[in-house]
């Protein structure tokens, strides 16, 4: 029999009760973190691999100006080869949540991929924020948060969504030579979303110090560049310190702010709260913020003390679910639920993909990796379950319960989903369903299975 | 989809039950689970539709002070041109808006210019963006305590209102509308699809948790009434128009307030290209909006407000950057249009707010202030304390014919 604590922690804190053995409390959570996580031991198409993609890409688009057949041709190949890998990607995306039994871990992936938002959108960032959640994100979820920070900054994805790559120091050779100029839409965002936060104690002069500094990264290939051309001249000032002297700065220098920017105390009240809200709920308490950044700022800006702290909190193991999960929860928990193979989602066809999971996804008011802006996905509830994103997970239950559930006995099926944590009316109605994958679906469709 | 094949012995109870009712020949009304609603009307006939322009509009590029002689000089690939069509003696308009040019000339659209929402110095999208949907007055962006829409708490002020008066269309939940009065909300591509017996189970389980109990209510009921010829895929290109069109069909019938937002405004690089695409957006939704609301539009105001303008100087990119003062855009047959509403503050060095930015000269809530006092007839104490608290409405600019 699950246990309430396994139940919320599987629910709460993982990717939901599957057929995997449920983490038993908050050190089972935290013991997830000792191993390595086995998504980075994947045979993925790297950096390098992808960037060769564009730029043949490019080459063939090119050629089709000149030579129409053959360039039509190339560019087609071109197509397939892009086309194999997101769709790798995306499988590999839901095989990986589904099948994981380290739901915490899972999560917490998620849960940074969206604090640095990349929008996927267009042909280069679709095929490079899966690179960016492998090379950048999951090698640092049981890490350093500074290191995330600078391995997500310096990422090509990264730098083409926020512009980085178009701004130029106004005083560097390049800026003088050709009249460009700055862009501050990294340098921004990193102070507002990526560590301090909007409430963070920046004014615009360090958003400009920042852009200033930032100056020099850019891309080349698609890869990370540093130009010391672009770079603006002379020392930059964020918050107070100098970066820089009389040479431009580089790379050692941003990283060197970016190491301060991590461990600021704003920075560690942003971060507290953001886990708070994320995973318990609005609002969160000024002392439980206060708390999991003591415990950051104490281990140098290490993330596995700051979940501890999180874990470690009678307000974390609450029995009221007051969260909704967000439609990517709601269906890898539901693909949990109804025990379906991650292998198969691993093999899935291209079309079975978009018809059964991404296009839903959108409908419910997620399109895969493309959130509106650089905030990411709401937290609110209310921002997920309005009329329309309700509407699409009841029917998405439907179908689900219909291809996957028809041969389960729903009040088996939701004591497997929701163990002590199922209501007794729900398991009545269930109970009470016509048909089978009608009673599954219905369970799909709950509050209790829609709320963590 | 896979159907379960109809078993003659139990019948109509047993076949599936599209929620679209019509289109099987079912009477919605013979579901025991729709309550019959009577959908009474406000006492107006006005209609307003408020257009939340996400990413911060660049208001120089869109209504361009050609008349003022600083303008090349901030702005070497931007804002010129002698394709844009003229105005009045002072502006142009960008000629990606060009279809919009009936409409100004008959009166139906104007502007408001060097106007901003009282958010100074952060050029936060997000938080100017809140701002601008709650109305409040704090230029550090800090909310008013209700956490709640500027439009529902016009709402609130409006005898009669129902939950069928105000809807917001489209995905997302627009803070505009949210707060203690009811609204609608729904998207145009939406779909439910359950057996009677699975939708009485399904409220009943609802009915536990009162988030999902509005959300589902709402669902069934518009799924009922969604005509669907009318459906339509979210498709970027046509997702504006998909937006006005179901706005102009709920405000034919009973609503009389609707609200959607358009992105893309954020032009950071390149303004030339991303700019008409997102003002193509604006123009199809406005031009949607009039032939769909038929001799509605006579009736109705638009206003499309954005969060703040942008820098008047050109960045590196051929774009431009966060910015202060900007312009609201207004449409509609309720307009005393043709006219650009508002001082204007020069462009010289000195005349820059901070040195790099329109200076705001008109808190942009008067504007929609007014206009809720022109459409609805509010009270102006109202409207200065509890629509957007703390404003002081000055002079009517005649907004409203």
């Amino acid at each position: 029999m699950t246990t309430e604590t396994q139940a919320i922690a599987a629910i709460r804190f993982g990717t939901g009760l599957g057929a995997d053995q449920p983490p038993d409390g908050p050190g089972a959570l935290i013991a997830q973190f000792s191993r390595r996580d086995p998504a980075l031991a994947e045979q993925a198409p790297d950096l390098a691999a992808r960037a060769t993609m564009l730029v043949e890409h490019d080459a063939a688009r090119a050629l089709r100006k000149e030579q129409t057949q053959a360039g039509e041709r190339a560019v087609k190949a071109a197509d397939r080869k892009l086309r194999r890998t997101t769709t790798w990607d995306m499988r590999m995306h839901f095989a990986r949540a589904v099948g994981s039994p380290l739901g915490f871990r899972e999560r917490l992936a998620a849960f940074w991929t969206d604090h640095f938002t990349v929008e996927a959108t267009g042909r280069m960032r679709t095929l490079l924020v899966p690179d960016l959640i492998r090379t950048a994100i999951r090698p640092h979820v049981g890490g350093r948060f500074g290191d995330m920070l600078a391995d997500t900054v310096r990422h090509p994805a990264m730098l083409h969504y926020l512009n980085q790559n178009r701004s130029v120091g106004p005083n560097s050779r390049a800026g003088q030579r050709r009249g460009l100029g700055l862009n501050e839409n990294l340098a921004r965002e990193v102070l507002e979303l990526h560590t301090l936060g909007v409430e963070g104690a920046y004014i615009q002069a360090d958003v400009l110090g920042l852009a200033q500094l930032f100056t020099g990264m850019t891309l080349r290939e698609r890869g990370f560049h540093f130009a010391p051309n672009w770079a603006e001249p002379g020392a930059e000032t964020v918050l107070g310190r100098s970066y820089g002297g009389a040479e431009p700065a580089a790379w050692p220098e941003i990283r060197a702010a970016l190491d301060d920017l991590a461990v600021h105390p704003d920075t560690a009240r942003h971060l507290a709260t953001k886990l708070i809200v994320h995973f318990v709920g609005a609002p969160a308490a000024p002392d439980y913020v206060a708390k999991i950044a003591r415990a950051y700022l104490n281990a140098g800006g290490r993330l596995v003390p700051a979940y501890r702290a999180l874990l470690e909190d009678d307000r974390a193991w609450n029995p009221t679910l007051a969260k909704a999960k967000t439609p990517f929860d709601f269906i890898v928990s539901g693909l949990r639920a109804l025990k379906v193979d991650a292998g198969l989602l691993s093999r899935a066809k291209r079309r079975d993909l978009n018809g059964q999971i991404l296009g839903p996804m959108a409908a419910m008011g997620q399109p895969l990796m493309r959130p509106a802006g650089p905030d990411g996905w709401p937290e609110d509830p209310r921002a997920w379950i309005t009329p329309a994103g309700l509407a699409a997970r009841v029917d998405w239950a439907g179908r689900s319960a219909r291809r996957w559930g028809a041969e389960t006995d729903p009040r088996e099926f939701l004591q497997a989903a929701l163990g002590p944590l199922a209501p007794p009316l729900l398991s009545r109605a269930a109970g009470g369903s016509e048909t089978r994958a009608e009673g599954v679906a219905l369970v799909l469709a709950a509050p209790a299975f829609n709320r963590r | 989809m896979q159907d379960t094949p109809p078993r003659t012995s139990t019948g109509p109870s047993r076949r599936r039950f599209l929620a679209r009712a019509a289109a099987l020949g079912c009477s919605a009304a013979a579901s025991p689970l729709i309550t019959p609603v009577t959908f009474a009307a406000l006492p107006t006939d006005r209609r307003l539709v408020v257009i939340v322009l996400r990413g911060a509009m660049d208001g120089l590029d869109v209504l361009r002070p050609a008349g003022d002689p600083m303008l090349a000089r901030h702005r070497t690939t931007l804002s010129g041109g002698e394709d844009a069509p003229a105005l009045t003696d002072f502006h142009r308009m960008h000629p990606a808006l060009v279809d919009l040019l009936p409409l100004w000339r008959a009166g139906e659209l104007s502007f408001a210019q060097a106007v901003s929402t009282p958010y100074r110095d952060r050029r936060s999208h997000f938080d100017g963006q809140d701002l601008l949907e709650n109305g409040g007055g704090a230029a550090d962006g800090a909310l008013t305590p209700g956490r709640d829409g500027w439009l529902n708490r016009v709402l609130a002020l409006m005898p009669g209102a129902t939950a069928r008066s105000a809807f917001a269309v489209g995905r997302e939940n627009l803070l505009l509308l949210s707060g203690t009065a009811d609204t609608s909300q729904w998207a145009p591509d939406a779909d439910l699809d359950l057996s009677p017996q699975a939708r009485l189970l399904l409220s009943k389980v609802y009915a536990e948790d009162p988030l999902f109990a509005r959300a589902a209510e709402t669902a069934f009921e518009l799924a009922d009434l969604t005509d669907p010829g009318e459906t339509m895929t979210a498709n970027a290109a046509r997702r504006a128009r998909a937006l006005a069109a179901f706005a102009a069909q709920q405000l034919r019938a009973d609503a009389r307030i609707a609200a959607f937002s358009i992105t893309g405004w954020d032009t950071h690089i390149r303004q030339h290209q991303s700019l008409p695409r997102a003002l193509g957006e604006l123009q199809a939704a406005i031009l949607t909006l009039k032939s769909e609301l038929g001799a509605v539009w006579g009736d109705t105001a638009v206003l499309c407000l954005t969060e703040f303008g942008r820098t008047v100087r050109e960045n590196g990119n051929r774009g431009t950057d966060h910015g202060t003062g900007g312009i609201a855009v207004f449409a509609g047959g309720a307009l005393r249009g043709g006219a650009v509403h508002g001082a204007w503050p020069g462009l010289a060095s000195g005349d820059l707010y901070q040195d790099r930015d329109l200076m705001p000269l008109a808190d942009v809530r008067s504007y929609a202030a007014w206009a809720m006092r022109g459409l609805f007839g509010l009270e102006r104490s109202d409207l200065e304390g509890q629509v957007f608290p703390g404003l002081d409405m000055g002079d009517d600019p005649r907004l409203i014919a």
